[in-house]
């Protein structure tokens, strides 16, 4: 026996090695928790292999940053003016978002559903893959020292990458969508059929468990349904790309990421997520009036006696919610009366986008509030309506005002008429003109004013 | 000047530093775990396997072969997702065929060098398939072009590996 031993010594040894790693790799895959049972070496390894990654990762984007924030610096003057002008468009989508999501969320209250939101992320960066272009994993820069933990999600402002699936003290191991273990809930965006959202082998994504005489179309969004108690609900997954019979009676549907798997540099790992029942902002909601207070000319604080004297000598002070007040600058506006509540004057001036947007005049909607927001829309749609050819004006008068700090209301002394002159462009001074932002509606109406309601 | 017999009285069997056996390789694992995220036609090759490989053939030594390989598989599969010992198994297996080879064959040109990575690429996929489907239940499809390409890529950038590294090689 020792001789047949020491003759095959090699090839004793060889099956030796191979039989022990056979046996802990047929433990690892009977046991569950194989996570925790290799813990420690895989510890080890990440430990070894990390801190270069994150060096290396470190010096390329200073480095990257060094170039591109203080040398190469082509074009940023247009890519700001370019990007001032988006953020314009965005604010006043955000508006129409907004009012879209609160009746969404009284609908919702109404039938008592529960609502999973995204409470608290960490961003993180990748720093390193898995080594092998057979597992879609990769390593990012935060771990449970940064409250990271397992089965957490992890997320792109594109959409969803995967969920955490191991930890260490500073690194963490994500898998991704498209990896052949992963699942994820996921339902078509117009048809709401739900499916399981899975890896392949060559690293695409599909759909599956939808069945064969479903309507699904190339084209159509892909979300997170939530199901997998991972990824909250609505968030974006991707688009299909092809569809085609699979197996048995389910469809085979191509997903396209929509978030850039292969290049992935900076993500969100969400690290709370409350449920909770659906409810109504009341107070702390943006507002369209907030987001176009925010574009309009004010007016410089005041001290109180000038205000109360100013305010004796008008007689017919109306309110103007906080930022609304005035377009113009033909004469400075007394600033706020003490005895003015802010979330008084707020709820009293603004009761809806559609006044600020010029449906038509209230008695809770000051005509200088009015005539200033219109003034300033500035073409961009506010709940259908659309802006005016007083842009310019406002816009001057933008840039002679100072501004006050926001919230404080102020009481206008002048007449709708007077108001609606000043947003108007009756500059006291002339102002140098500022150029056009665009206009998004084909077809803009006419301002809605005092004197012109429509 | 290498010897080209085939008789292993007369073939050159080296050694490394220990800097270089431990270096070379966690270098290895980890330009391929940092360069397919920058580069992702990178994921393509294996320099872990390159760099058994390399060292199963210069030791010519089949126990230590068996052992580089292992090694290095069993660290590359604790940076992966999957459970450890798929890698390691290949590499084991891999390390274990090039020292033996590299112990009856001259495998100093470049030729050669080629035709050998060429093959222990595809053994190595071989094995690891089976390792994979057999026993993680994983679903992985076998393509020859595919493979071959690799294969082919992975030699060309071998044949150059090699070179680099052979000037580490220390004459026992």
């Amino acid at each position: 026996m020792e001789s047949v031993l020491g003759r095959y010594r090699n090839l004793t040894i060889l099956v030796g090695v191979l039989f022990l790693q056979v046996l802990g790799l047929a433990v690892q895959v009977k046991r569950t928790g194989d996570a925790e049972n290799t813990r420690l070496i895989r510890v080890w390894a990440v430990d070894a292999i990390t801190p270069l990654e994150r060096a290396l990762v470190w010096a390329q984007n200073d480095t990257s940053n060094l170039w591109h924030n203080y040398f190469f610096l082509r074009g940023v003057r247009a890519e700001n003016r370019q990007l001032k002008q988006q953020i314009e468009q965005m604010r006043l989508e955000q508006v129409r978002l907004s009012e879209d999501a609160e009746q969404a969320h009284r609908l919702q209250q109404l039938l008592s559903f529960k609502e999973q939101v995204i409470a608290k992320t960490v961003p993180a960066q990748v720093i390193g893959s898995s080594g092998s272009d057979l597992s879609r994993s990769i390593y990012i820069d935060k771990g449970s020292n940064e409250g990271i933990a397992t089965d957490m999600a992890v997320i792109t402002a594109g959409g969803i990458v995967g969920k955490v699936l191991r930890v260490y003290p500073s690194t963490s191991l994500v898998l991704m969508i498209n990896d052949q273990t992963s699942g994820v809930g996921a339902m078509l965006e117009k048809s709401r059929l739900q499916g399981v959202l899975k890896g392949t082998p060559d690293g695409a994504v599909i759909l599956e468990r939808v069945m064969s005489d479903e309507q699904v179309a190339p084209g159509d969004t892909v979300l997170s349904s939530g199901g997998d108690q991972i990824f909250p609900k609505g968030l974006p997954v991707g688009t299909v790309t092809k569809v085609s019979p699979g197996r048995e009676m389910f469809l085979k549907i191509e997903v396209k990421p929509a978030a850039d798997l292969s290049r992935l540099e900076e993500v969100l790992v969400v690290t709370e997520k409350q449920e909770q029942n659906a409810v109504v902002d009341s107070g702390v909601r943006v507002r369209a009036a907030d987001i176009l207070a925010q574009r309009l000319p004010s007016v410089p604080d005041k001290p109180v006696a000038d205000a109360a004297a100013a305010a004796g000598a008008s007689g017919t002070d109306k309110v103007v919610p906080p930022g609304q007040e005035t377009g113009a600058g033909t004469k400075p506006l007394t600033p706020v009366e003490s005895s003015v509540k802010p979330e008084a004057a707020q709820h009293a001036a603004t009761p809806s986008i559609a006044k600020f947007a010029g449906v038509g005049p209230t008695a809770a909607t000051p005509a200088g509030a009015k005539a200033v927001s219109t003034g300033s829309a500035q073409g961009v749609p506010v709940n259908g309506q659309t802006g005016n050819s007083q842009t310019g004006n406002s816009q001057a008068a933008k840039k002679t005002a100072p501004k006050p700090a926001s919230g404080d209301p102020v009481v206008n002394s002048g007449s709708p008429n007077a108001a609606a002159s000043n947003a108007a462009g009756g500059l006291a001074k002339p102002a140098p003109a500022r150029p056009k932002p665009p206009v998004t509606q084909p077809n803009p109406q006419p301002p809605a004013t005092e004197d012109n309601p429509n | 000047m290498p010897i080209t017999y085939t008789s292993g009285e007369q073939i050159e069997v080296y050694r490394f530093s220990i800097p270089v056996t431990v270096g070379v390789p966690l270098l290895a694992l980890f330009l391929q775990a940092f360069v397919p995220r920058r580069l992702p036609f990178f994921s393509i090759f294996d320099l872990p396997l390159l760099v058994t490989i390399f060292f199963a053939m210069a030791r010519r030594n089949p126990i230590s072969g068996l052992f580089t390989g292992a090694a290095i598989g069993l660290v590359q599969d604790m940076l992966g997702a999957y459970p450890i010992g798929i890698y390691g198994i290949a590499k084991t297996v891999v390390g274990y065929g090039a020292s033996s080879l590299g112990a009856k064959l001259d495998v100093e040109n470049a030729g050669a060098r080629l035709l050998v990575t060429l093959g222990f690429y595809l053994l190595h996929q071989a094995v690891y398939f089976t390792v994979a489907r057999g026993m993680v239940s994983l679903t992985l499809n076998w393509s020859w072009s595919r493979e071959i390409l690799a294969g082919l890529a992975n030699a060309v950038l071998g044949v150059g590996l090699y070179f680099l590294l052979d000037r580490f090689k220390q004459r026992t």
